[in-house]
Order: structure tokens, then sequence, then C-alpha cells
């Protein structure tokens, strides 16, 4: 399932517009080599999460104007930041058939300690804050991986179980207490609201990164070998990909990532408690599993996830918008969620299709 | 009294023939029966003996947590606070029961959790427009099982993974239980069937929902170690294509699963909602994790194929135990994670530790003999290590 296997193709001849505008089209056109044709479907895929991005918003904002106000951009982008950085480390992760359900519990504790930080130690520079979650994140991530990868456990029950145990951690270093906004100093709580028309700074610098992710996965040795693993890692293992040590700086990365979007979290939301980030593992993984990245591994990218997250939170404030209760929320999600995986499913089947009548057509 | 039903059950399918058409009968003594049908041939017997050492720990495990139990704290061993234990872990066990089954096939239904809360709400809502309870409680069943069939048809019949399926159900029931009721909270219930949450048997001294506990534990266990239905359960968990071509309908059982476990988790949360006395949209949000973290440390594989119901039990006997002890003590209750996550943690490392052993071992001899020889030395050296810890396995069972 690996998609991108063929750069040497898409070297040779760029890929056309016309050719991705018209699904039957190009499967007619594109007979240089199946993996072409594998890479341009998974490529539809995630253009057609931009596309039903782009028709919620236009259905909403024809319904409500105000929909696409400054406040209210600013109020999604931000929501989606968060979501769509866990989810940069999720894809990492379960691309190489693994699983991170810790996420939401190291996003807790990384904002606990980092926003805590300004109580205990006056004047701390920001950066060291940042670096402090960065560390709590990383620490609980190579304590995934390096159980994952070298005890060669399931990543889905060793992060289920760390799931609580740092929860269980956060909450005993908690207590009953909080941290509250009026002890972040303003231009820390400034970095989760300065915006500039109406895009939050923080959201800028996401993008950013997400697509250096999205970079670094389908395009450097480590990454592509990520995809190798999750797409057959027996094979992988054969030729001679160290799975261990990909898929525990996979968890690494993860755990890391959801550390510094814990401190981004204390940012946006001032008051911290042991409640911090419960259950945002499974938005995230509805997120990666919309953006179009197989649960089972092996295809997907970043920017996908992203905008899986993205289109999550528009839909929440969508609905908010239309004056729809938003107790529709999570049906809706997990109906989106459905619907994208049995589409995935349906273009799969047809891929495999096609692919076969035209072996049995090149081959007599 | 608590674990007298475990323990008779406990012997009884820890020695199930792996391939055997006829069920034998389950001789109540336990020493009698295991190496008997275990004497077939070697593999099959380290195989049962793996599987009985890791239900004998569990019993250990359980040992330890209530003998330590009872040394923190003199109220440990009392039938109150055992029918306290069973009354707040009553549904949590219940909804443990039909996952083993689906995680032994290979699949898991995270919906679980949700759909006790649908069924909560549903009951809720039907009682707000004076529903008469008998009839409320067939609909909430009838549509537990509706539910547990959306799950089958999505995985069965569409094809698509059942954790991402159920991730998705579990968002969708959920969203549909808090439509349905929004912010209401129903409350007004009958004592005739709040009673029912609160009180126990009459002359067991146990709570309905243990009982029914205990009484469906026995049933499925029976099922999954004793009949082909069950046994096929492990044929399609350990290879479904195997399993495919052997005959066995695959979908039709899967279905059949997850239609019985969307029956009885909404029979959980008719249960949960009399105990306290509320219908709440989100009722039993968060238990799902609780109830595969029970799964798995009963020894039940998370890739399907083995496992067994008595492992499962005691490890609801050990979850529901460790967090009474740790709730006595004046542990704070929210931070029991770190010592249920550790135990799952170390439910998976622990069977590990042999093979990560052999393998550390092979890597150091690899590293450790001088240049010129290293490499046909390695090349004898790792299989000897493995089968030593093989034959050592072996040589292990029957001792234990």
């Amino acid at each position: 399932m690996a998609h991108h296997e063929s750069t040497p193709a898409r070297r040779r001849r760029p890929l056309l517009v016309a050719e991705m505008t018209n699904p039957d089209g190009a499967l007619v056109q594109a007979t240089e080599s199946p993996q072409r044709l594998v890479d341009m479907v998974f490529r539809l895929r995630e253009y057609g999460i931009i596309v039903v991005l782009i028709l919620f918003i236009a259905v909403t904002t024809g319904i409500q104007p105000r929909f696409l106000g400054q406040q209210n951009i600013k109020f999604i982008l931000l929501n989606a930041t968060i979501y769509a950085l866990l989810a940069l480390g999720e894809t990492m992760v379960v691309v190489s058939r693994q699983m991170d359900l810790s996420v939401g519990s190291v996003l807790g504790l990384s904002a606990y300690v980092s926003s805590n930080l300004f109580g205990q130690v006056h004047g701390i520079p920001i950066p060291v804050v940042f670096l402090a979650g960065l560390g709590v994140g990383l620490v609980c991530g190579v304590f995934n991986g390096a159980v994952t990868a070298f005890a060669r456990v399931p990543g889905l029950v060793v992060t289920l179980a760390t799931l609580y145990i740092i929860r269980g951690i956060d909450i005993s270093i908690i207590g009953g207490g909080e941290v509250v906004a009026s002890s972040l100093p303003a231009h820390f709580s400034a970095i989760g609201s300065d915006s500039v028309v109406g895009i939050p700074y923080v959201s800028m610098v996401v993008v950013v990164v997400i697509a250096a992710g999205t970079y670094f996965l389908r395009s450097f040795r480590p990454g592509r070998e990520l995809y190798a693993i999750g797409s057959n890692p027996d094979a992988a293992r054969l030729v001679g990909i160290p799975i261990a040590r990909r898929v525990f700086t996979a968890y690494m990365a993860s755990g890391a990532i959801a550390g510094v979007a814990g401190v981004i979290w204390a940012s946006y939301y001032g008051t911290v408690d042991s409640t911090a980030g419960t259950g945002y593992e499974l938005t995230v993984v509805t997120a990666v599993v919309v953006g179009g990245v197989a649960i089972f591994g092996g295809s997907g990218s970043a920017a996908g996830a992203a905008f899986g997250a993205l289109l999550l939170s528009t839909i929440a404030t969508a609905l908010y918008a239309l004056g729809v209760s938003p107790f529709w929320d999570p049906a809706f999600d997990g109906l989106l969620l459905v619907l994208a995986i049995t589409l995935d499913r349906g273009i799969a089947l047809r891929l495999a299709e096609v692919m076969r009548k035209r072996t049995f057509r090149h081959e007599p | 009294m608590n674990p007298e039903p475990v323990a008779t059950t406990g012997v009884s399918a820890v020695a199930p023939p792996l391939s055997g058409g006829e069920p034998p009968a389950p001789s109540p003594t336990s020493g009698a029966g295991e190496p008997q049908s275990g004497g077939t041939g070697l593999a099959h017997f380290s195989r049962l003996g793996v599987l009985a050492r890791w239900e004998i720990a569990l019993f250990a495990t359980f040992v330890v947590v209530f003998i330590v139990g009872r040394v923190l704290s003199p109220q440990f061993l009392t039938n109150y606070n055992f029918f306290n234990m069973g009354l707040s872990n009553g549904e949590l066990a219940i909804m443990a029961l039909p996952m083993t089954l689906i995680v032994v096939t290979g699949e898991i239904d995270l919906s679980v959790s949700s759909t006790l809360g649908l069924a909560s709400s549903l009951l809720g809502l039907l009682w707000m427009h004076g529903w008469p309870m008998p009839a409320i409680i067939v609909v909430v069943l009838v549509c537990g099982a509706f539910l547990g069939a959306f799950n089958a048809f999505l995985v069965t019949r569409v094809g698509l993974p059942s954790i991402a399926v159920t991730i998705g159900t579990m968002l969708l029931y959920a969203g549909i239980a808090e439509i349905l009721l929004g912010s209401n909270i129903v409350s007004n219930f009958p004592a005739a069937y709040t009673n029912l949450g609160v009180y126990g048997v009459p002359g067991i001294g146990l709570s309905y929902s243990t009982v029914i506990f205990f009484g469906l534990a026995i049933i499925f266990g029976v099922v999954l170690h004793f009949t082909p239905f069950g046994r096929s359960l492990f044929a399609m968990g350990a290879n479904q294509e195997a399993a495919i071509f052997s005959g066995i309908r695959v979908k039709r059982a899967k279905t059949i699963l997850y239609i019985v476990s969307g029956i009885v988790c909404s029979g959980a949360g008719i249960l949960y909602t009399f105990r306290l006395s509320t219908a709440e949209y989100d009722n039993g949000t968060g238990l799902v994790l609780s109830v595969v973290a029970i799964v798995l440390l009963g020894g039940v594989s998370i890739f399907g194929g083995k496992g067994s119901m008595v492992g499962v039990v005691f490890a609801v006997l050990i979850y529901s135990g460790l967090l009474d002890a740790l709730l006595l003590t004046g542990f704070p209750q929210q931070a029991s994670g770190i010592v249920i996550g550790g135990l799952l943690l170390l439910s998976v490392l622990v069977p590990s530790l042999p093979e990560f052993r052999s393998r550390l071992r092979a890597r150091l001899q690899r590293r450790t003999p001088p240049a010129g020889i290293a490499h046909s030395d390695s090349s004898v050296d790792q299989p000897r290590a493995t089968e030593n810890s093989d034959s050592k396995a072996g040589q292990g069972s029957p001792r234990s």
C-alpha cells in the first residue's frame, strides 16, 4: 500500500491536473505503472477531505454568514491546531501499524507541569517552559516506545496502560489543585490567542511544523521506512529496516509532540486541572482516520490527518453556528468516521479490481 | 464465598481439549484432569501449560491482592464490602464477558460503554414518556441488539477494521444518547426497580449485577470452551483464512457475537441506570477502556486466538479487589489508574520476557565472539538459545 514508491515515475512526468480532477479518466490514462495509480488515488483521498471541508464551510456560511467572521475562524483554528499537532505524532505511529492512546494523558501532564513552572520559578523564560513540556512528552514517548519496540508488546495495549498511568501520575501531582489563568504571565497566554487577520500565530507555526513532518515522512528514508513497516512488517524486516528503532522513534516523536501540544493547550485554555486533555486520544485517532490514514498502517499523510482535525473542529463550530444543539457533535464525528472508512474500503476494493484486470491484460 | 463459583469454572476450563469434538466431563478435581487431556502431544501440552500458568499467576495475584487488602484494612474481607465491590463493578464485569469472546476472534468492540449509555438514555426517555417498565426493558434490549448488528454489518459485510468501526460507533452511539436525552436527567424510577440496583439478592448477599455476572460468566465460559461454536472462535482468531477454508462461518459467528454484545451491554445499561437511579446521556462514559484492560489482563491476546474465561473472571476479581483496597486505604481514587495501568502493562510484559531474554542473549552472543568465527557461531547459537527456553517452558509446566 506504500503509495509514494514511484518517485522515478513521478519525476519523469509531472502529475496532470486533468488526471486528478477526473478519476475515471485517470484510471484509463495512467497506465505507466500500477504504483502511479495507487499514488494518485491516495492523493484524491486527501483532496477529498479538502473538498468536503470547503463544501461544509460554504453551506454553513450560506446559511449563517457570520460563520466566517474573524473571531470564529480564530476559534476554529486554535481548536484544530492542538488536534492537528497531536495528529502529526499519531500519524507517525499509525502508519507503522501501531497506535498511541496516551497522547491525551501526556498532553494533560505536560500542560500542568509546564504551566505550573510559572508559579514555582518567578520570571522563568517561556522557551524553558516549552522545553519542560517537550521533556515531559519525551520521557513518556521514550517509555511507550521502549516497551513497544524492544519488548515487542502491542503498542495499543502499552499505550492503553500508559493512558491510565500518566493520567494517574498527573492526578497525584495535582491533587485537588489547579493552575489558574491569572497565575500565567500575559505574554504566555498571548501565545494561544494573538493572531493576525483571524489567523493565530501558533497555528501558522504548527502549519509549518506539519508541512515539515509530512515532507519528512514522504521523502526521507526513516519516514518512508515507517510506511514500509506498516505496509508489511515481515517484508520490512527482510529488507533490513530496523523496525524496533523506527517504531521507537515514532513513539518518541508522538510523545514529544504531545508534550509541546500540552504547553500550547495551557496557554490557550489558561486553567489547567487534572482533566486536561481527557478523551483527546480518541478524537485524534478519529481525525487521523478521517484524514485518510489507514488504521492498519502503510498509507496516509500527516497533512491529511491535519485536515481531518480541521474538519472535525469546523463541524463542531458549524453545528453551533447553525443553531444545531452541540449534542449532535459526537454523533456527527462518529458518522463521519464510519463514512470515511467505508469510502476508503470502497476505493481500495475498486482499485484492487482495476489493478487485477490490468495485470491480466499485461501478462500474456 | 466469593471465589467459590470461580474456582469450579476455573478447574473445568483450564484444560480444554484444543480440538476435541465431544465435550469432556468437567472433572471437579483439578490435579487429575490436566495431564490426561494434555498428554496427546508435546506442543499441545506446553501450550496448555502456558495457558494454565497464566491463570495460576492471576490466581496468585488475586490471593495477594486480597491478603494485602485484608492487612491494610480490616473492613476489606467483610460481606458488606464484597457486596459493595460487586455493586460498583458489576456492569463493567458483565461487559467484559462478550468483549472476551470478541477479542478471542481477533476483533474488538469499543462501543460497549456508549451502548450502555444509549440504553440508559433510551430507558430514561421512554420512562419520561410514560411507558410501562417491562415494555421499556424489552425495547432497550432490542435496541441494543440493533446497535450490535450495525457494528457487525460494518465489520463483517462491509469488511472494515473493527477498531476503526467501533471508535466511530462509540462516538455515534454516545452522540445518539446525547440527542435522545439532551441535558435531561431522569430519576423518578419506581423503587421496585431501583431497589434491584442497591439491594442484594435475598439469601446470597451479593448485588444482582454480581450474580448476573457470575451466571453469565458460566454460560459464556461454557460456550467459549466447550462448544464447537466457542472453539471455532479460537480458530478464527488464530487464523481467519484457515478458519474460512475449514468451513467455519466466520461472518455469521462474528455477527452473533456483536449482537450478543449489544444486548448484554444494554442490559448492563439498565442495571447501571437502576443502580444510580438516574438516566443521563453520559452514563458509563470511559468504561470501555477499563473493560478492555480487564480482558487483556485476563490473558486474552489482543491479536485473537488465545485466552480463557477463567482468566477474565480472575482479572475482574483482581481489578475490583485492587480498586476497593485502594479506596479503603484512602488512596486518591482517580489516581488508582496508576495501579490498573501498571497491572495491564505487567500483564503484557511478563509473558514477553522469556522471548526478550533469549533475543537479547542471541544478540550478545553475536557480538562477543572473536571476529573470525563470529558469523557461523551465532547462527548455531541462536536456535539453541530459543530451544533452551522452549524446553525450559515445557519442563516448567508439570512442576507448577
